[in-house]
């Protein structure tokens, strides 16, 4: 398919770079990335996949916009507080490129319905808030063999990787069991810098971006911390995929998806 | 004897453990920290038990569970 005079200008400024090109943006047009999580990270994900022209954007959340979400969800405005953060993120994605096609999905990601979701979708962004669901999309996604971009985001510090299932470290490489319930604090236990989400979220739109692309290299095998309050980023090196993974390793323990029991700060409410 | 620590140069006490150096720098919730040295990943359960040696390079990871 031929790009319109319209396209061609809309994403001139992707074209232009060699990385991408007339054939980069084409296969972000035929690309389809799912967000889990419709809020600090996912909102500007969310907006730079739709202004980048991904041709299909999926956006799961079950919340509605709440008036202590606007300090960082930058995809919702005071307008849309009360409505579905699916609806609001759409419409907000669709005002900016009419290109893309947006499917939402009102609901929590469970052991039984993630399997489901991601089945369509090329790459999967993690946006949620709490280790349960963290660990959920994980492990789907190792078991689906669908790379995705992890993240966390707590005070004025944040952190991510990008997994390739089958060949880079996976979350549970890293921390083997979620921690009990209260044990770490949670954004609404101990606050977040808005900024934060820009600048972890937008990381994660472009993992998405160079992985569909195969622009530059992948932080797989890296993860890569930010602290905003000494203005430092680090690459850290991890581990190769260990043969002692509960999941990804060659030789898996944990088969079946595991819904583990622990409120979310935003569940709390 | 000299370690690198997060990135950092450090001059520690020989014989130093990795449960000591955690203590030493004052990780936030300790007992949920992920610790490599030389890219490999220490059991959690034997942090008590690995000795330190000159030039180890030593990363701690944190969990991070915000997003929303």
């Amino acid at each position: 398919m031929a790009f319109t005079n319209e396209q061609l200008e809309r994403y001139s400024r992707h074209i232009i770079l060699k990385e991408i090109g007339v054939k980069g943006q084409k296969k972000l047009t035929a690309s389809k990335v799912l967000i889990i999580g419709a809020g600090g990270l996912g909102a500007p994900a969310a907006l730079y996949l739709a202004a980048a022209g991904v041709g299909t954007i999926g956006i799961v959340d079950a919340d509605v916009v709440d008036l202590s979400n606007l300090q960082r969800q930058v995809i919702h405005t005071t307008e849309d507080i009360g409505k579905k953060k699916v609806d609001s993120a759409a419409e907000t994605m669709r005002q900016i490129n009419p290109d893309v096609t947006v499917n939402t999905y009102h609901q929590f990601v469970t052991g039984d319905n993630i399997l489901d979701l991601i089945e369509g979708y090329d790459f999967i962004l993690d946006g949620t808030d709490n280790f349960p669901a963290k660990f959920l999309i994980n492990d789907a996604c190792v078991m689906a063999g669908k790379p995705f971009s992890h993240a966390g985001i707590i005070r004025f510090k944040g952190q991510l990787t990008t997994v390739i299932p089958g060949e880079s470290p996976c979350y549970r490489c890293i921390f083997k069991d979620p921690p009990p319930n209260d044990a770490v604090p949670t954004c609404r236990q101990a606050g977040v810098i808005g900024a934060m989400g820009g600048v972890i979220g937008s990381l994660q739109a472009m993992e998405a971006i160079k992985y569909i692309t195969g622009a530059g290299e992948l932080l797989a095998g890296y993860l890569l911390t930010f602290d905003a309050l000494s203005m430092q980023f680090r690459k850290i090196k991890l581990p190769p995929r260990g043969s002692g993974c509960a999941v990804c390793s060659d030789h898996p323990t944990i088969t079946k998806l595991i819904d583990y029991e622990q409120a979310a700060c935003e569940l709390k409410k | 004897m000299k370690i690198i620590v997060s990135g950092e140069k450090k001059e520690v006490a020989d014989n130093l453990t990795v449960a000591a150096l955690i203590e030493q720098e004052k990780v936030e919730t300790p007992q949920y920290v992920t610790v490599s040295v030389n890219e490999e990943f220490i059991e959690s359960g034997s942090f008590a038990d690995r000795f330190l040696h000159e030039g180890d390079e030593v990363e701690f990871l944190y969990f991070m569970g915000g997003g929303k």
